[in-house]
C-alpha cells in the first residue's frame, strides 16, 4: 500500500519535472512565465492532443482575470499535472487518423484532390490559417500528381513520433 | 401519397448529408486537432535544437578557456625542456612589441597570381575588385593583406576605446551583429542594405572571425571599408577577436592554410589589431553597444582611461606596463595554483579516472571543477577568493582586466543582480537592474549587444532595454537560425531586418528543416555523453546498486545532468538518446550502444582511447603550437612531454608507459616524428547504426 502511495507520488514528481522542463524552453524571461500564444504547443509537446476548443478551455482555466498575455507556472503546473494523469486528450493513433481521411474520401478514390484538402482544413471545423494550410501541403501533396496519398501520409507522419 | 414519398426521401436525404457533413467536420477536426499536435511537438524539437548547440558551445567556450590556463602551466615546464625556451608559446600570446615591421613591400607577388591586386589609397575599385573576386572564391595575396592590416594597425591606434558617434551626420547607422567568418552573410548584408558608404553608416559589433571558412575575407573587406570611410564604418572588439580564441574556433587554422609562411605574420599583426579595436561605441550618448555586455562593476570612464593595446588576448593576464609580469611570475602563478586551489577539486577528477569509485555526490562536487579550471576563471568568477589565488597581481591590474574581460563576454539574465557566467566560463550574467542602474548613471536609452545566437536572429530583454543582434544565420548548421541586422534612425528606435542565407533552392518542409537540424546538434549531443561513458556508467552504477541495468527516467537525467553540466530539458530530449524498457525504466547503457570511438591504433587502452577523444581540440590546439613550422608533424618526446603534461595538469591518472607505448606506436616508420593531426583524426565517435534504422516508437 504505502509502496503503491510512493510510486503514485513519485509518478507525479517525474510528470512535474517533465512539465517544468516543457515550460522552461518557453519561458525566454525566466521569470515563471510563458506567452499565452506558446501555451498550446507547450501542452502539445507533452503528449496532450486537445482540439482549439478544448486548448481555449485549459488557456481559460490558468489565465489570469485580468489576462496579461502570459500564463503563469505555478497555475499552468496544477492543471498540466491533471490533465496528465487523468489521460485526458490523448494522441491519436494512425488508424483512427486514416479512417478521419477516408471519411473525407467520399468517393473511395484512395487520395484527397489539393482542393478537397484545403476545402476541408479551411473551412470546416477549427480552420487552418492561410501559414498552417501553406506547411501542410508542403509535406502532405504529392507535388506530381497534386493530390494527398493520405494513408503513405498518415504512415509517414507518424513514424516519426516518439 | 406521392407527394408524402418525396417528402420522407426529402428529409431522409437531409438528415443522411447531414450526418454525411457532421461526420465530415468531425474528420476535419480530428485531423486539424492531429496535425496541430504534430507541429507543436516539431516546433519543440527546433526549440531544444538550438538549446543543444548553445549549451554545447559554451562547454567548449570554458574549455578553451581552461585551455589558456595550461599555457601559463606549460611556460612554467617547458623551461625545463631540453634546449627549448619558454619563447615556445609566448608568441602565440604574449608576443613582445619589437617584432613589428614587417617589410611586405619586399614580398614579390607573381605574376602568375590572378586574384585581386589593390592600391593604396584605397578606391572604390579596390573594394568592388575584393568583392568579386572573394564571391568567386579567390584570396588576396599576402603581400596585400600583410600591407592592409599593417595600415589597419596605424589607424586603429588613434582611436578611443570608446567611440562616440552622432547620427545627425547620417540618417541612420547599420549595426551588425556576429559575423563569423561568414561571408555569405556579409555579401547578403551589403546586398540588401548597400555597400558601406559616406551616406551609408555601419557599426560591425565584434566576432567577425572564428567558425565561418572566410574570417580573412571578411576583415579585408571590413578593414578595406574601415580604412576607406573612417567617419562612416566602426568596429568594436568581440571576444573571438582574441588569439587564444581563434587556436580553437578555426581562424588561426585558416590563415595557416591560406598563407602559409606568411601566416605567422599576419596572425602576430592580427594580435595588435585585435587589441586596438576599439571596446564600446556611444551612439548620440544615449546608445551603448559593445559585445557582450556588462557587469555590475562596469564603469565607462574608466574603460576609457585604460591601455587598451595590452590586451592582446583577454583571456590571459595582462602584462603590467613594465612588462614584469614574466616568467618568473607566472612560475609563481602555476605553483600556488597547483598547491592551494584545485586540490579539492582535481582530487575527484584524479579519482574519477581512476577505475571504481565514484559517487554522484561527489560528480556534483565537481561541479566546482567546471569554472574553478585552473587560473583565470576562477580569477575572474570568485571575488572571494581572489586574494589568495593571484597576489603578484596588483588590484589595480586585477580591476582593470575584469573590466575588459566583462564587456566582451557577459550575457543578459532575466534575475536581477550580477553572478559569473558560469556556462562560459567567463564574463558575467547581468540582470535587468544592473543594466537599469548602467542606463541611469549615462543617462542611455538602451544597450545594444551581440555575442548569442538568437533563433530569428535578434532579441530584446530587460523590457526592451537591451537588444541581441546576430548576424550570422545557419551558425550552428544549415537551417538553425536566422540572421538580422538593425538599422538605428536619430529617433533612436531599432528596426531589425532578418535574413537568411540559403544554399538549397528547393522548399524544404518545416518537418524537413527541424530533422537536418535536430540531427545534427543531436549527433554532436551524442558524442558528448560518449566522451563521457566511464563517468556516466558509474553515476547510473549508483543508481542500480542491484545491477539490473535499469534506473528511472529521473535518476537517469539527474545523473547525466550532474556529469555533462549542459542545463538541457533531458527528459524532453530522453526519447531521443535512450531507450525505454516495457516497465518504463531507462536501459542505461542503450545510449552507448550505437556509438563508438573508432580506435585505429590498437595499442591504446579503452581508457586512454576516451580521454584523448574528450580532450582531441586541447590536444589539437597545444600540439599546434608545438609544431613551429606548421608542419603537422611534431617529436615522439614532444609528444611524450606534452601529454604527460596535460594529464598532470588535469590530474588524470594514466600511467606513464601507456603513454610511451602509445607515442611508439603511432610513429608507424619509427623516424621519431608523428603527425598529430592524422593521429587525432583517427580518433572520432562514429555511429555503428543509422539512425533511422534504430528509430523505435515510444508511448510513455
Amino acid at each position: 500500500m504505502t509502496d503503491e502511495k510512493e510510486a503514485a507520488e513519485s509518478l507525479v514528481t517525474d510528470l512535474q519535472k517533465k512539465i517544468t522542463e516543457a515550460f522552461e524552453v518557453f519561458d525566454h524571461e525566466c521569470n515563471k512565465t510563458v506567452d499565452v500564444r506558446e501555451i498550446g504547443t507547450i501542452i502539445r509537446s507533452l503528449e496532450c492532443c486537445p482540439t482549439e476548443g478544448e486548448l481555449h478551455d485549459m488557456i481559460a482555466e490558468v489565465e489570469e482575470e485580468e489576462p496579461t498575455g502570459y500564463i503563469r507556472f505555478e497555475k499552468f503546473l496544477p492543471m498540466m499535472t491533471k490533465a496528465l494523469m487523468e489521460r485526458r486528450y490523448r494522441p491519436i493513433p494512425e488508424d483512427i487518423l486514416l479512417r478521419a481521411f477516408e471519411v473525407l474520401d467520399e468517393k473511395k478514390k484512395g487520395y484527397l484532390t489539393r482542393e478537397e484538402l484545403v476545402k476541408y482544413m479551411t473551412e470546416e471545423g477549427e480552420p487552418f490559417t492561410q501559414e498552417e494550410m501553406e506547411e501542410m501541403v508542403s509535406a502532405a501533396v504529392d507535388p506530381e500528381k497534386n493530390v494527398v496519398p493520405y494513408r503513405e501520409y498518415a504512415a509517414m507522419m507518424t513514424i516519426d513520433d516518439y | 401519397m406521392p407527394d408524402r414519398i418525396m417528402g420522407c426521401g426529402t428529409s431522409v436525404k437531409t438528415e443522411n448529408q447531414t450526418k454525411k457533413s457532421e461526420k465530415a467536420i468531425k474528420a476535419a477536426i480530428l485531423i486539424q486537432r492531429w496535425y496541430r499536435f504534430y507541429t507543436a511537438r516539431l516546433e519543440m524539437r527546433r526549440r531544444y535544437t538550438l538549446n543543444i548547440f548553445q549549451s554545447i558551445e559554451y562547454a567548449e567556450e570554458q574549455a578553451q578557456l581552461q585551455l589558456s590556463n595550461f599555457f601559463t602551466f606549460m611556460m612554467d615546464h617547458f623551461a625545463h625542456w631540453k634546449g627549448q625556451g619558454p619563447d615556445l608559446i609566448s608568441d602565440i600570446s604574449n608576443s613582445k612589441e619589437g617584432h613589428k615591421f614587417i617589410d611586405y613591400e619586399k614580398i614579390e607577388v607573381p605574376n602568375s597570381y590572378g586574384g585581386p591586386r589593390i592600391t593604396f589609397p584605397l578606391t572604390v575599385s579596390d573594394t568592388n575588385a575584393l568583392l568579386r573576386a572573394f564571391k568567386q572564391g579567390q584570396q588576396l595575396h599576402a603581400r596585400y593583406v600583410l600591407q592592409l592590416f599593417h595600415e589597419t594597425k596605424k589607424f586603429l591606434k588613434q582611436l578611443p576605446n570608446i567611440v562616440h558617434l552622432s547620427t545627425s551626420y547620417s540618417k541612420e547607422i547599420t549595426i551588425c551583429g556576429d559575423l563569423h567568418g561568414k561571408l555569405d552573410d556579409l555579401l547578403l548584408i551589403f546586398y540588401k542594405n548597400g555597400l558601406p558608404s559616406t551616406e551609408n553608416h555601419y557599426l560591425f559589433n565584434g566576432d567577425l572571425v572564428d567558425r565561418g571558412k572566410n574570417s580573412i575575407e571578411i576583415l579585408v573587406l571590413l578593414f578595406t571599408f574601415l580604412l576607406m570611410y573612417p567617419n562612416n564604418v566602426h568596429i568594436n572588439r568581440g571576444n573571438h577577436e582574441d588569439p587564444i580564441m581563434n587556436l580553437r574556433y578555426g581562424f588561426t587554422n585558416e590563415v595557416i592554410q591560406k598563407y602559409k609562411g606568411h601566416a605567422r605574420n599576419i596572425l602576430l599583426l592580427l594580435e595588435d589589431i585585435y587589441s586596438r579595436l576599439p571596446l564600446a561605441t556611444i551612439v548620440d550618448s544615449k546608445v551603448l553597444i559593445l559585445h557582450g555586455g556588462i557587469g555590475d562593476k562596469t564603469d565607462l570612464d574608466f574603460l576609457s582611461s585604460i591601455d587598451r593595446f595590452k590586451y592582446k588576448s583577454a583571456l590571459r593576464t595582462p602584462k603590467t606596463d613594465s612588462e614584469k609580469c614574466t616568467s618568473r611570475d607566472k612560475m609563481l602563478d602555476g605553483k600556488n595554483k597547483k598547491s592551494s586551489v584545485d586540490v579539492g577539486a582535481n582530487q575527484n577528477r584524479a579519482n574519477k579516472h581512476m577505475t571504481t569509485s565514484s559517487n554522484i555526490s561527489q560528480n556534483r562536487s565537481q561541479q566546482g571543477f567546471r569554472s574553478p579550471g585552473i587560473l583565470e576563471i576562477n580569477y575572474m568568477d570568485s571575488r572571494i577568493q581572489l586574494p589568495d589565488k593571484m597576489p603578484e597581481l596588483p588590484d589595480s591590474i586585477r580591476k582593470e582586466w575584469k573590466q575588459v574581460v566583462d564587456i566582451l563576454w557577459s550575457d543578459p539574465r532575466n534575475q536581477n543582480g550580477c553572478t559569473p557566467n558560469s556556462f562560459r566560463g567567463g564574463g558575467c550574467y547581468f540582470g535587468p537592474n544592473v543594466t537599469k542602474k548602467l542606463l541611469a548613471k549615462y543617462n542611455f536609452k538602451m544597450l545594444i549587444r551581440s555575442h548569442e545566437c538568437k533563433q530569428e536572429g535578434y532579441e530584446l530583454c530587460h523590457n526592451g532595454k537591451v537588444v541581441t543582434i546576430f548576424s550570422a544565420s545557419n551558425y550552428y548548421d544549415e537551417g538553425s537560425n536566422r540572421g538580422a541586422y538593425l538599422k538605428l534612425s536619430p529617433d533612436l528606435t531599432p528596426r531589425f531586418v532578418p535574413y537568411q542565407v540559403s544554399k538549397c533552392t528547393r522548399k524544404l518542409t518545416l518537418h524537413q528543416r527541424v530533422s537536418a537540424v535536430e540531427d545534427t546538434a543531436l549527433r554532436a549531443l551524442r558524442e558528448k555523453i560518449y566522451a563521457h561513458r566511464s563517468e556516466l556508467i558509474n553515476a547510473f552504477k549508483l543508481c542500480d546498486p542491484k545491477e539490473t541495468g535499469k534506473i528511472s527516467i529521473s535518476e537517469w537525467a539527474s545523473a547525466v545532468e550532474a556529469v555533462l553540466h549542459l542545463d538541457l530539458p533531458w527528459r524532453t530530449l530522453r526519447p531521443r538518446l535512450i531507450k525505454l524498457t516495457s516497465d518504463g525504466s531507462v536501459d542505461y547503457l542503450s545510449s552507448f550502444e550505437d556509438l563508438q570511438i573508432e580506435q585505429p591504433i590498437k595499442e591504446v587502452q579503452p581508457n586512454l582511447v576516451e580521454t584523448i577523444y574528450r580532450y582531441k581540440a586541447d590536444l589539437e590546439i597545444i600540439f599546434n603550437i608545438i609544431d613551429k613550422d606548421h608542419s603537422g608533424l611534431i617529436s615522439v618526446e614532444e609528444f611524450r612531454q606534452t601529454w604527460k603534461l596535460f594529464s598532470s595538469h588535469l590530474h588524470i591518472n594514466i600511467d606513464d608507459s601507456a603513454i610511451d607505448d602509445l607515442a611508439h606506436s603511432i610513429d608507424t616508420n619509427k623516424d621519431g616524428s608523428i603527425d598529430f593531426n592524422e593521429f587525432l583524426e583517427a580518433f572520432r565517435v562514429v555511429q555503428k547504426f543509422d539512425s533511422k534504422a534504430n528509430k523505435r516508437k515510444h508511448k510513455v
